[in-house]
């Protein structure tokens, strides 16, 4: 009998009338001023707005001008524990999702030691009973220490609850080994999701290759690097009748080889995140070491073929990648710096303001986006819909802030858009029908 | 100006301004005398993580003639090697108030970063595959002494691009003073995108006989190892500048240090069309020229020092 994907820490399930709101649910093609009410964590009651009343015991919430949407699923993220809680913790790392208005996040298996044993993913989701303020479901890793030889106990991680297999961090290099997993996968289930990077291309590069990189002499990392692979691991996915993700694509080429892939009935999916989608290597040019993320941010062209991608489906969801480094990490020159930006606590104000607000993208396609990873890890997505848990997110669509300037729940604020001024601020969040995150100005009105 | 950083900063008044003031110093080099009280008081600092014979000790010598003091700090036998960070080292070093700070890193974007961190004056002395301003500006101090003008001059630079920071900034400072710069070296070594700098590209040296100026670049022997090259021997037969490749009409540079028989023959090396000695020369004056802009007229960089008396 296999363990339940997702591990939410202690939680008091909300009953609460949120009066009034703006429901936006594109999967039920939902938008429409509404009374929610919300007993003991499950969506009780959907009614025309101002008509429900908050009996005893219920907290009111007066969401006038708000929006209520389906809280966000964030298909991958980087928790840094066990080994590097000075960068996260699964404390701090689902605050900061759940005041990006996430109710559930995949956690990267690259921690220290690696999560590569049974043992070790029992142990970390005993801490996430303790400590998730939003559930967490945890990858295993491929193979042994992310080494690229050994394959993990693949089915033994499964039945502990492991929610799919990654390398993430780190491309699985041979044909030989992913054939393998791939093999097995047919055994123990479970999602490969793939890094896609071939070493021999992107050879300790910093940046993508480009005008920019040789502007800057920082080595570059072609973007052949990860379609090549994306286009080898298609292949061997559909040789084996096998089911891979692929990770936070970065270019044309890779979009073009998923499109592909799929147009062939292979099963594939694919993530884009938010830097990827509004940043491009231009924004190198300064060296700023929060720009500098794996896979590299790309080209312009690069960048408008990410945007299609999501608006065409080729792309399934929005992944934010939250890589949390400490400040000290992140202060040196560009090439010693690690890779990665967090991203949990702005990824839906900054894809808002820049993609929606100039009619880029709608809002229909954005929230659906941010909700459908659930379903490529086979797990359900969100809904606002009667006898439902509650995974709602408040959002004022029009409140302004600066990314940063009030500081950051994650531990870490190597964050790519700090300092933006951004649009749509996350008021609340219910994540399995407990409050999980509510903005400090947000007030009841009564209880 | 505030910082030396890069080529790209500056524009073509500013690379005159720097390249004149050096002509005036040039006549203090051949005094028996050779310094002048300009700098006295202030204090250099000389903050080198790469091996470097020639920039630092021309920056030492340039400082010392105008009477500066001048400290130098390599990052071998030092706190470096016990883990301390750039940023830590530069603060720390920073508490003796240095007035400028030459710094020379394998990172792209140091000499920017610490400008952030300290308040004394950052010249970088080269950062990686990016920028190595002061050979630039000392090219064209040589250039400008043997052509008279640059503009309008067909400048070829040749060698191993990907990895030359002196090919980034002399791209830049070259183009800045009028120049038409041409790049060409072995398609493995010519960086994707080099295009946007504005030069343009030959895999092949069959057109060279156009240039006024072939500038060499060194060869590393480690770009072998990482196979980004057949053998040296095919590197030799395709763009080694010889006698049969440099015609009479032709001036010869080269950043140092040279592989004789390598990417230049000895003959030309040893050929009066080579101008690599003066360029040697001449990094001592720039040096003094960039150093004089940075400091000399600025109020002190540290004001809570007591101010030292000028003497003229």
């Amino acid at each position: 009998m296999a363990s339940p994907p997702l591990i939410h820490g202690p939680h008091r399930a909300a009953s609460m009338l949120l009066r009034d709101v703006h429901l936006f649910d594109p999967w039920r093609g939902l938008d429409a001023r509404k009374d929610v009410l919300v007993r003991e964590g499950e969506i009780a009651e959907i009614a025309a707005a101002l008509t429900l009343e908050a009996k005893d015991g219920f907290e009111l919430l007066d969401g006038k001008g708000r929006h209520l949407l389906p809280a966000f699923f964030d298909p991958h993220v980087h928790l840094r524990t066990p080994g590097q809680e000075h960068k996260e913790d699964l404390e701090t790392g689902t605050r900061a999702a759940a005041a990006g208005g996430f109710a559930a996040v995949i956690a990267m298996p690259n921690t220290d030691p690696v999560t590569d044993s049974g043992p070790l993913l029992r142990s970390l989701r005993e801490s996430a009973a303790r400590e998730a303020r939003v559930p967490i479901g945890f990858m295993g890793a491929i193979t042994r220490g992310l080494a690229g030889e050994e394959l993990t106990d693949m089915q033994e991680l499964r039945e502990l609850g492991a929610v799919g297999f990654t390398d993430d961090g780190h491309p699985v290099a041979s044909a030989g080994m992913l054939r393998r997993a791939l093999a097995y996968q047919r055994l123990c289930g479970g999602v490969l999701s793939l890094h896609e990077e071939d070493p021999s291309l992107s050879r300790g590069g910093s940046m993508h290759e480009g005008e920019v990189s040789a502007r800057l002499g920082v080595r570059g990392i072609p973007s052949v690097s990860e379609s090549t692979m994306v286009a080898r691991d298609a292949a061997l996915a559909a040789y084996e009748n096998g089911r891979v993700h692929f990770q936070h694509l970065s270019c044309a080429s890779s979009v073009h080889a998923v499109a592909a892939a799929k147009a062939d009935g292979i099963r594939v999916s694919a993530e884009v995140t938010p830097h990827h989608l509004l940043l491009s290597d231009r924004d190198v040019l300064k060296l700023d070491t929060r720009m500098k993320v794996n896979p590299p941010l790309c080209g312009e062209e690069d960048r408008e073929a990410l945007i299609e991608g999501l608006r065409d489906g080729t792309i399934d969801c929005v992944a934010t990648d939250h890589a949390p480094h400490a400040r000290d990490e992140k202060e040196v020159p560009f090439e010693q710096a690690p890779m990665g930006t967090t991203g949990l606590e702005t990824a839906f104000a900054a894809l808002y303001t820049q993609l929606v607000l100039p009619g880029v993208i709608d809002l229909d396609l954005l929230v659906r986006r941010m909700t459908a990873g659930a379903a490529l890890f086979d797990l359900p997505v969100f809904a606002v819909e009667v006898g439902q848990p509650a995974n709602l997110t408040l959002i004022d669509l029009d409140a302004e802030w600066v990314a940063g300037e009030q500081g950051w729940e994650s531990r870490s604020d190597n964050c790519c858009f700090a300092g933006r001024r951004l649009r749509g601020r996350v008021l609340l969040t219910i994540a399995d029908g407990a409050v999980a995150y509510r903005e400090r100005a947000f007030s009841v009105v009564s209880v | 100006m505030n910082h030396l950083l890069s080529i790209e900063d500056l524009d073509r008044a500013a690379i005159e301004r720097i390249v004149e003031q050096a002509e005036r110093f040039a006549e203090v080099s051949d005094r028996e005398i050779k310094k002048v009280p300009t700098l006295r008081g202030r204090m250099v600092l000389n903050l080198f993580y790469e091996a470097s014979t020639r920039t630092r000790s021309s920056f030492e010598i340039a400082a010392k003639r105008l009477s500066a003091d001048v400290v130098n700090f390599a990052s071998s036998g030092s706190s470096v090697e016990k883990g301390e960070s750039l940023k830590d080292t530069v603060l720390t070093l920073s508490a003796h108030k240095p007035d400028a700070i030459v710094l020379r890193t394998p990172w792209a974007g140091a000499a920017e970063l610490i400008s952030r961190w300290c308040s004394a004056a950052v010249v970088n002395a080269g950062d990686g595959k990016h920028e190595h301003p002061t050979q630039a500006l000392l090219d064209v101090y040589t250039l400008r002494r043997h052509l008279g003008e640059i503009s309008g001059a067909s400048i070829w630079i040749v060698g191993d691009i990907t990895h030359s920071r002196v090919a980034r900034s002399n791209i830049l400072a070259f183009q800045k003073m009028g120049a038409k710069v041409t790049v060409a070296g072995p398609p493995t070594l010519i960086p994707r995108g080099i295009e946007a700098l504005g030069c343009e590209v030959r895999y092949s040296l069959e057109e060279i006989t156009g240039a006024d100026v072939v500038y060499a670049l060194r060869m590393q022997r480690e770009r072998m190892i990482e196979s980004s090259l057949p053998s040296l021997r095919e590197y030799v037969a395709c763009y080694q500048i010889n006698a049969r490749r440099l015609s009479a009409r032709q001036v010869l540079m080269h950043p140092g240090p040279v592989n004789r028989g390598i990417e230049l023959s000895g003959e030309v090396i040893d050929s009066p069309r080579a101008l690599i000695t003066a360029q040697v020369e001449a990094g001592v004056v720039v040096r003094m020229a960039v150093l004089y802009e940075l400091l000399a007229g600025t109020p002190e960089r540290n004001p809570s020092q007591a101010p030292e008396p000028q003497l003229a």
